[in-house]
C-alpha cells in the first residue's frame, strides 16, 4: 500500500516538475505544474514519517511561494511567453544531456552505498520532536533565520517600490 | 528496495530536472521555479536521509531551506518586477547587459 | 476501505454539504431580508405548501443545473473547467479532522466520531485551507477577463496575508492545550474550572472559601483565549472571503470579480464552497473555542455516570453521543449565526483597509497574545487548571 501511494506520488512529482519545465506557453500552467510536484512531495513526506516537514512543505511552498509566483505572473499580466520558445537548439540539447548525465552519475555514485534505514523512535517527525530539537540544538540558526527573512523583505521592497522618498 | 532509499532517487531525478529547467528556459519566471524545483528535490533527499538514519536533524535542515527558498523568491520577484518595469520583459536575455 | 470511516465520511458530507450549505443560502437571504425590513424568499411552493420559503434551495438547484455552462472564449478552457473544483474539494476535506463527537466506549468497541484522528489535525486544516487559494487563482485567470484576473490578484494576496495571522492567532490555544490534535482539545475543554481560581496563584489570597468553588465556568477556549477567538474568527471569515472582506468579488467594483465568467452548476460550486468554507469555520472554531461537542458543566464522566445507573451503560451512551452531537451541531448553528450577522452588518473594507488590518493590526495583536500567553503560562507552570 505505502508503496503504490509512493509510485503514484514519486510519478506524479516527475510529470508535475516536466511539465513544468516543458511548458513554454502559458507561465500559469507551469506554476500550477509545480504545485502538483510540491504537494506529491508533501505526500512523500509524510510517507516517510515526515509529518510535521509535509504539512509545512504543503503550507510554505504550495499554499504561499507558488501563490506569489501566480500574483506577480499576474500582476504584469504575461497572458503568454512573448518570446516563445527558445531558438537555440543546442541548449536545449545541451540541457538534456546534462540532466540525464546528472541522473546517471547519481545512480552511479550510489549504487550500493545508501546504508540500511533504521527503525524509528517513537513520535518521530511529530511535531514535538521537531519542535524540540529546532529550539534547543538549533535554537541560533533558528533565530539567525529571522534576520535572513528581514533583509528578504528589506531587500524586496527596496527592489521592488517604484520610487523610495 | 527502501522506500528511503527510492526517495533518494527520485530527488536525484527532480534536481536534475530542475537543473535542466534552469539553464534551458529564457523565461525569468520559470527560471527562478526550476530553482524552487532544485530546493525541493533537496528537501526531499534531506527527508530520506533523517528517515534513513532515524535522526531528526535532516529535517530541521528542511526548515531552514524553507525559509531560504521564501527570502529567495521575494527578492527573486522583487527583481523580475524591477526588470520588467525596466525592459518591458521577462526574457533574461534582454538583461544580458551589465549596464544600460 | 473500513466501512466505519465510509459512514463517518458519508454522515459528514450529508451533513455539511446535503443539509447544512443548502439551509445557509436560505438562512442568508432570510437574514438579509430580517435586516433590511423586507420579507425576503418566500414564493417558491410546491402544490401551494412554501414553508417559509424553504424550497428556494432546491428551486436553485434545479435553475443552476439547467442552466448553460458557458466557456467565454479565449479562455483556457480546462483550467477554467477544474477551478470550481479546485475551489470546493479543499472546503469538503478540510472537515475530516473537526471532531463532532466524543469517543464512545460500547463494551468491547471504541466508536470515535471523528473521521481521520490524526496527530497534526490543525495543521492538516491550514495546509488545507491554503490550497483552496488556487481555486480562485485558477478561474481568474482562466475567464480572460480584467475584473476576474483583478479578482483573483486581490484574492491571491488577501488569502496568503490572512493564512499567517489565522496561524498565529491559534499558537496561543497549542500553547494552553498542549496538543494539535482537535480530538484531544475537545476533551481538554470538556471540563470547568474555578472562576476565582486565579487569586490563589498570585498569593493574593491564601486559599478561597470553599463555597466559591461551585463558581465555576467551563475551560473552553474562548475563556482562555479571547482575544485569539476574536482574530481567528476575523481572519477565517478573511480567508472565506465573504463580507467585509469579499473584496475578490466585490460586485461594486469588479463585476463579481474571479467568477465573473462562470455559470451554471460551474458558478453553483463556488457558491457552495463558500457557504461549506461558513460552515468549516463554525465546526473548526466550535472545536477550538467553544469546546467542541462538550455539553456545558456536565461531563462525559458524568453524564454516562449519572443516567448509567438508571437507563443501563450502553443506552446512556447512546444518548451520550445524540447529546454530544446534537451539542456540537448547536454552536455550529450559532457561529454561523453570528457569521451572517457580521455579514450582512459590516460595509465592505476598501482593499489598502483589508491589508493593513492584517499586517498592522492582527498580526502584531497575535505576536503579542502568544508573548503573554506564555509569560502567563510561566507564571502558572501547568496551565490554568
Amino acid at each position: 500500500m505505502i508503496q503504490v501511494l509512493f509510485s503514484l506520488f514519486a510519478l506524479l512529482a516527475v510529470i508535475g516538475a516536466l511539465a513544468m519545465v516543458l511548458n513554454v506557453r502559458n507561465t500559469i500552467a507551469a506554476a500550477l505544474s509545480l504545485v502538483v510536484t510540491m504537494i506529491s512531495l508533501g505526500g512523500i513526506f509524510v510517507l516517510l514519517e515526515a509529518h510535521l516537514v509535509a504539512v509545512i512543505q504543503i503550507m510554505v511552498y504550495a499554499g504561499a511561494i507558488v501563490v506569489v509566483f501566480l500574483f506577480v505572473v499576474m500582476l504584469l499580466n504575461l497572458r503568454r511567453d512573448v518570446f516563445g520558445p527558445s531558438g537555440q537548439r543546442l541548449t536545449k540539447a545541451l540541457g538534456a544531456v546534462a540532466g540525464v548525465w546528472l541522473v546517471y552519475r547519481l545512480l552511479v555514485l550510489l549504487e550500493g552505498r545508501l546504508p540500511a534505514t533504521q527503525p524509528l523512535p517513537d513520535g518521530f517527525g511529530g511535531y514535538r520532536d521537531v519542535g524540540m530539537a529546532l529550539f534547543t540544538d538549533f535554537l541560533l540558526p533558528f533565530e539567525v533565520t529571522s534576520l535572513l527573512l528581514l533583509a528578504a523583505i528589506v531587500g524586496a521592497i527596496v527592489l521592488a517600490k517604484r520610487r523610495l522618498d | 528496495m527502501d522506500l528511503a532509499h527510492q526517495a533518494v532517487l527520485l530527488s536525484g531525478v527532480l534536481f536534475a530536472i530542475g537543473t535542466v529547467g534552469a539553464l534551458v528556459r529564457r523565461n525569468i519566471i520559470v527560471i527562478l521555479m526550476s530553482i524552487e524545483l532544485m530546493l525541493n528535490a533537496v528537501n526531499l533527499a534531506f527527508v530520506a536521509f533523517s528517515r534513513i538514519w532515524a535522526h531528526v536533524d535532516g529535517q530541521i535542515f528542511v526548515l531552514m531551506v524553507i525559509v531560504v527558498a521564501a527570502a529567495e523568491v521575494a527578492v527573486g520577484l522583487g527583481i523580475v518586477i524591477a526588470l520588467f518595469r525596466n525592459r518591458e520583459s521577462i526574457n533574461v536575455e534582454d538583461a544580458s547587459l551589465l549596464k544600460w | 476501505m473500513d466501512l466505519e470511516v465510509l459512514l463517518k465520511t458519508l454522515f459528514i458530507i450529508l451533513v455539511v454539504v446535503g443539509a447544512f450549505a443548502p439551509v445557509i443560502t436560505w438562512v442568508e437571504r432570510k437574514q438579509s431580508a430580517v435586516m433590511q425590513d423586507r420579507i425576503g424568499a418566500n414564493r417558491a411552493d410546491i402544490a401551494g405548501i412554501t414553508v417559509l420559503g424553504l424550497f428556494h434551495p432546491l428551486a436553485d438547484v434545479i435553475k443552476l443545473l439547467s442552466k448553460e455552462d458557458v466557456v467565454p472564449e479565449g479562455a483556457h478552457r480546462g483550467m477554467h473547467l477544474v477551478a470550481p473544483l479546485v475551489a470546493a474539494i479543499p472546503a469538503i476535506i478540510a472537515f475530516a479532522v473537526i471532531p463532532y463527537g466524543s469517543s464512545y466506549r460500547f463494551g468491547e468497541d471504541t466508536l470515535s466520531l471523528v473521521v481521520a484522528d490524526i496527530d497534526w489535525g490543525l495543521l492538516y486544516v491550514f495546509a488545507i485551507g491554503s490550497i483552496a487559494t488556487y481555486g480562485t487563482v485558477m478561474a481568474g485567470w482562466a475567464s480572460n477577463n480584467n475584473w476576474s484576473l483583478l479578482g483573483a490578484l486581490r484574492a491571491s494576496a488577501q488569502m496568503i496575508s490572512y493564512e499567517v495571522t489565522m496561524g498565529l492567532s491559534v499558537v496561543g490555544v497549542f500553547m494552553v492545550f498542549q496538543t494539535l490534535r482537535l480530538t484531544d482539545m475537545a476533551h481538554a475543554q470538556d471540563t470547568t474550572f474555578r472562576l476565582l481560581g486565579f487569586l490563589e496563584w498570585g498569593g493574593l489570597v491564601e486559599s478561597l472559601p470553599a463555597w466559591l468553588d461551585w463558581i465555576r465556568i467551563p475551560k473552553w477556549g474562548i475563556v482562555l483565549q479571547p482575544l485569539g477567538f476574536i482574530m481567528f474568527l476575523t481572519a477565517s471569515m478573511a480567508e472565506n472571503k465573504r463580507p467585509p472582506f469579499d473584496n475578490p468579488e466585490a460586485e461594486s467594483e469588479l463585476v463579481a470579480g474571479y467568477f465573473t465568467e462562470y455559470s451554471g452548476m460551474r458558478f453553483g460550486l463556488f457558491y457552495m464552497s463558500e457557504f461549506i468554507e461558513v460552515v468549516v469555520i463554525g465546526g473548526l472554531v466550535t472545536a477550538i473555542f467553544l469546546g467542541g461537542w462538550a455539553i456545558p458543566f456536565v461531563s462525559q464522566e458524568a453524564f454516562i455516570g449519572g443516567l448509567g445507573g438508571v437507563l443501563g451503560e450502553g443506552f446512556a451512551t447512546l444518548l451520550c453521543m445524540v447529546a454530544h452531537v446534537v451539542s456540537f451541531f448547536a454552536k455550529v448553528v450559532v457561529m454561523i449565526y453570528v457569521q451572517m450577522l457580521l455579514r450582512w452588518t459590516l460595509p465592505r473594507f476598501r482593499y489598502d483597509q483589508v491589508m493593513d488590518l492584517c499586517w498592522k493590526i492582527l498580526l502584531p495583536l497575535s505576536l503579542a497574545n502568544i508573548l503573554v500567553t506564555g509569560l502567563v503560562l510561566l507564571l502558572v507552570e501547568g496551565g490554568a487548571a
